[in-house]
């Protein structure tokens, strides 16, 4: 299972050259907005025509302008889920649901739908019309269309953007069940880290129309230079083990040895979970922090320090959890004579670490899990 | 029956003769014109190509045009010695001075309202609708019949009886092209005409108006009903 993909094309004052080979599972293209991420995703679809373009997917040419092939969208076998559900109004939810699977080069037994329809928790809405439903509905309906269609690629294209916070919790669940319970290819569209952090086991970094870096999730989310300073919600992803459940409502995870403190996680004792660790939460201190409200502070090393344009700095720190990002100002970082190689230590009220950003289930998790599934 | 029918309306046998002819006349024009009506409104509305406006421009020519001129056209074109009346002669369809013809000349005349109403509806169907469709593996045909199609057809059913009314009231371009016959070419506007011509017509002329009243009526409320359905429609209810 491998999607190889490379993609030049010319645009008035904007070239776009991406080029990235990813392996199965949930690859999150992430990156700014108008960093042509969407290009990207319709010239896979093949809904844009690239000057040049090469996709493969598992092997099998989709196009390769060199030698002059190019499947038109409907031969290409890849489901596409749309920022907006783009459901058809004249159609009932269980029509729209067959729709694709009409054209499917598989055929997709009765089964997998009442399967499909259970895991996305849509029985109830099968006899109605998309415009009677919430947008929340609307789209776990087009989730379930898009993979009825028999695919062996699917592409989602922000597909949380158009909806508010609630209905973001509401549909996320079911992207990570997607990840862990179906075997297709998943290339996740976001500018969100958020998403990115609890959805992607590969990520590739996007900035003005190039590939600025592809790995494991861990690695890209933690290297600073792919997070510009400037990046709203930049944070790094830390691994870690449940290790207890406290009376006063706090859960105590490991990372790499460090003790771990947030609000109460539903999950059982040793299960693996990862942290997204925004940078703007963490609060750096080169000396122990002694009389602080905070529980968690995790020593480390200064391993970088990346200048931005405005009055931002950001700071990585090599922890024994792994990489952790923290966003001071510049006034700080030159009060506090931060320097590559010092000893610091990273500050983070344990309120911060938002629970729906902490992602479970089957992700590779450990630093090296996801090292190995490069 | 149909003798029945005319009684009850109070008209004789040459008006009734009339009222079914024209029925026929605009039958057959509006929906023999309607594939071809579908074609056009479809490709000026989604197609990109050279000669679009002009296509544009030709479809509502007979919109603009004096109707005698069209009717002119036609007949240099389609009349019993013009070369493609001839040659449609050979096979066997005759449209000089037959109802056919008179069909022929009200399908032109109603094809610009049909192309107007159809493209509308196609232009308010969202194309990321056809997208999503065509990632679903549908072939640009089968997105058309599926997705395309349905969501436009209260437009297409807008055209076709706006087409349908314009048809039972063309005159100027059917009398040149297929003349004044009765049972072969009087349509109720002719009949109208050649009644107002005769002394004493009067009161057959009057039924005829009174009847044309009624159809065109009809025919635009049913019109305005389905393009409020259409935009109903558009809303997703």
């Amino acid at each position: 299972m491998s999607i190889s993909v490379q993609l030049r094309h010319q645009f008035q004052g904007f070239a776009l050259e991406a080029q990235f080979d990813v392996p199965s599972g949930v690859t999150a293209l992430f990156g700014r907005s108008g960093s042509g991420k969407s290009t990207v995703i319709r010239a896979i679809a093949g809904l844009f025509a690239p000057d040049e373009a090469r996709v493969v997917i598992n092997g099998r040419v989709l196009c390769d302008t060199g030698a002059g092939i190019c499947l038109p969208p409907h031969k290409r076998r890849i489901g596409t889920i749309f920022q907006d559900a783009r459901l058809f109004p004249h159609l009932s939810v269980r029509q729209n649901l067959d729709y694709g699977r009409r054209f499917s080069a598989r055929d997709v037994p009765e089964a997998e739908v009442a399967q499909m329809v259970e895991m996305l928790g849509i029985g109830h809405l099968l006899d109605r019309r998309p415009a009677g439903l919430s947008g929340g509905e609307q789209q776990r309906v087009a989730i379930g269309r898009a993979l009825l269609s028999g695919p062996d690629l699917i592409l989602a294209d922000e597909p949380l953007a158009a909806l508010d916070e609630a209905r973001k919790d509401e549909i996320l669940p079911y992207f990570e069940r997607l990840r862990d319970e179906v075997s297709i290819p998943i290339l996740y569209v976001s500018h969100s880290p958020a998403e990115v952090a609890r959805l992607a086991t590969t990520v590739v970094a996007f900035e003005a129309g190039r590939v600025t870096g592809q790995g494991g999730a861990v690695e890209i989310l933690g290297d600073p230079n792919l997070m510009p300073a400037g990046v709203h919600g930049a944070g790094a992803l830390i691994p870690a083990r449940v290790q207890a459940h406290h009376a006063d409502g706090l859960t105590e995870l490991s990372a790499g040895g460090v003790p771990l403190f947030l609000p109460t996680l539903d999950a059982v004792l040793g299960a693996q979970v990862r942290l997204r660790i925004a940078a703007q939460d963490v609060i750096l201190s080169p000396a122990r922090p002694k009389g602080l409200s905070a529980l968690n502070i995790m020593p480390g090393t200064i391993a970088q320090i990346r200048m931005g344009e405005g009055p931002g700095v950001m700071v990585s720190l090599a922890t024994p959890a792994g990489v952790v990002l923290a966003r001071v100002t510049k006034r700080s970082a030159a009060a506090l004579d931060l320097k590559q190689g010092m000893p610091c230590h990273a500050v983070i009220k344990s309120v911060s670490i938002a629970r729906q950003t902490v992602a479970r289930g089957a992700v590779p998790l450990g630093a090296g899990e996801v090292r190995d599934g490069k | 029956m149909t003798e029945q029918v005319a009684h009850w309306f109070g008209l004789g046998a040459a008006e009734w003769q009339a009222v079914a002819l024209s029925l026929k006349v605009a039958f057959w024009a509006a929906l023999l014109s309607l594939p071809l009506g579908v074609f056009v409104a479809y490709a000026l509305a989604r197609w990109r190509f050279a000669g679009r406006e002009i296509l544009n421009g030709f479809v509502h020519l007979p919109l603009i045009l004096p109707p005698v001129v069209t009717g002119y056209l036609l007949l240099m074109t389609f009349g019993a010695r013009a070369p493609f009346g001839a040659a449609l002669q050979e096979i066997g369809i005759v449209l000089a001075f037959r109802w056919s013809g008179a069909a022929l000349a009200a399908a032109i005349m109603g094809f610009p309202l049909m192309v107007r109403a159809i493209r509308l509806s196609i232009e308010a169907v969202d194309p990321k609708l056809e997208e999503a469709a065509t990632s679903l593996g549908a072939s640009p045909i089968r997105v058309f019949w599926t997705v395309t199609l349905p969501l436009a057809l209260p437009g297409v059913l807008a055209g076709v009886v706006l087409a349908f009314a314009k048809a039972l009231g063309e005159f100027g371009a059917t009398i040149t092209f297929v003349s004044n016959i009765p049972g072969q070419t009087r349509t109720l506007p002719s009949a109208i005409y050649a009644f107002l011509q005769v002394p004493g017509g009067e009161s057959a002329a009057l039924r005829l108006v009174m009847i044309s009243i009624v159809l065109a009526m009809g025919a635009l409320i049913l019109s305005e009903f389905l393009a409020r359905r259409m935009a109903k429609r558009g809303r997703g209810a």
